[in-house]
């Protein structure tokens, strides 16, 4: 839908970064990045979809929290640092005050059997949605045949084993993006 | 060192091998939190993530509430700035050279390479927080449905939260 150029130039305040990202942050259940797309690219064009996928691509290249890095990218491209704080605070002052407040009323009747009953209950389809994120992920994977044997090694290392993730992971990412700069060669020679 | 020091070390070091976003760092917080430091033990872990599916905002506000359990207000103010802080600098100062670099090959082999690790981690995250939530057979069947669901159709995740919660409420997992 908005394939004219990026609204570079548009004057996007500090207000209404703060009040785009507390609109992602408190419409987003179970991850936000949906909603985050659609209100940067689709709703207020500040992003164009092309933007939105290589500033993703990076987000996710790096460690970190994924839209938490994404806001600070946005508010940083329209109004540097101070955009990028009033991102941020905009993304997690909400959801942060009703997490606080959900906490505070776990402190007072967490040990009631019905709240632990509840709580069990969320836990248990937290779960089941961890594992079907986990199952779609697994299918968007590249290159399968060399590359899944690796969700297996981690597995193993940490879930069963229960190794240090650090080191298990600059390992693996160092053999795994071995195989995949390899597999790049074969299939688009440059 | 003093335990908000400590709290603030441990995850911005977490958050340093964060890749596949705070889904995938659930088994080395509780390996860390549980495990090493003691700070919580695994059943309040658990109700925590519990909490933080119920809240909405990103999946790394459980980070705001170890730190609230461990160390109050200071507590979930020293994990939740360890968590965004210090990426947040790297990534300030990097975006601006991204585009030069897109499409580059060895760009292109970490991020084809780093996804069938991520997916092995939110697999150890999943299994971890089954095993320690100790739900038996119900529990295991309502994880199921969920996860077919869940697959299958386009269903609010508020829904399933709240399904989760009266489920769990009437004593049934």
């Amino acid at each position: 839908m908005h394939r004219e150029a990026a609204p570079e130039a548009q004057s996007i305040g500090l207000k209404a970064l703060f009040l785009g990202f507390s609109n992602i942050g408190l419409s987003g259940f179970g991850g936000v990045l949906p909603f985050a797309r659609r209100l940067l690219v689709e709703e207020r064009g500040w992003l164009t979809a092309e933007e939105f996928n290589t500033l993703l691509g990076l987000c996710q290249f790096l460690p970190g929290p994924n839209v938490i890095n994404l806001s600070v990218v946005v508010g940083a491209r329209y109004r540097g640092v101070l955009g990028s704080v009033a991102a941020v605070a905009g993304l997690l002052g909400g959801p942060i005050v009703i997490a606080l407040g959900l906490a505070l009323l776990y402190d007072h009747f967490g040990s009631l059997p019905i709240v632990q009953g509840m709580l069990r209950g969320i836990a248990a389809v937290g779960c089941g949605l961890l594992f079907a994120t986990a199952i779609r992920m697994g299918m968007a994977v590249k290159e399968k045949r060399f590359l899944l044997p690796f969700t297996v090694l981690v597995f193993v290392a940490i879930a069963i084993l229960r190794w240090p993730m650090p080191a298990v992971m600059v390992g693996l990412l160092a053999l795994s993006a071995g195989i995949a700069w390899w597999r790049l060669q074969d299939v688009a020679p440059r | 060192m003093s335990l908000l020091a400590d709290l603030f070390l441990q995850f911005t070091l977490l958050f340093f091998v964060a890749f596949g976003g705070a889904t995938a760092l659930l088994p080395e917080m509780q390996r860390v939190v549980v495990e090493e430091k003691h700070w919580l033990d695994e059943t309040t872990f658990i109700h925590l993530y519990a909490i933080a599916q119920a809240a909405p905002g990103p999946n790394g506000l459980v980070v705001t509430l170890i730190g609230w359990e461990v160390a109050g207000l200071p507590g979930a103010l020293a994990t939740t700035l360890a968590m965004c802080l210090p990426m947040s600098i790297v990534i300030y100062f990097l975006f601006r050279h991204w585009e030069r670099f897109r499409g580059a090959k060895w760009q292109q082999a970490v991020q084809v390479g780093v996804a069938p690790l991520a997916v092995g981690l939110v697999f150890s995250g999943a299994t971890l927080i089954a095993r320690s939530a100790n739900v038996g057979w119900a529990g295991a069947a309502v994880m199921a449905a969920t996860i077919a669901l869940n697959l299958k159709t386009k269903l609010h995740p508020l829904w399933y939260i709240a399904l989760g919660a009266a489920i769990g409420g009437l004593g049934l997992v």
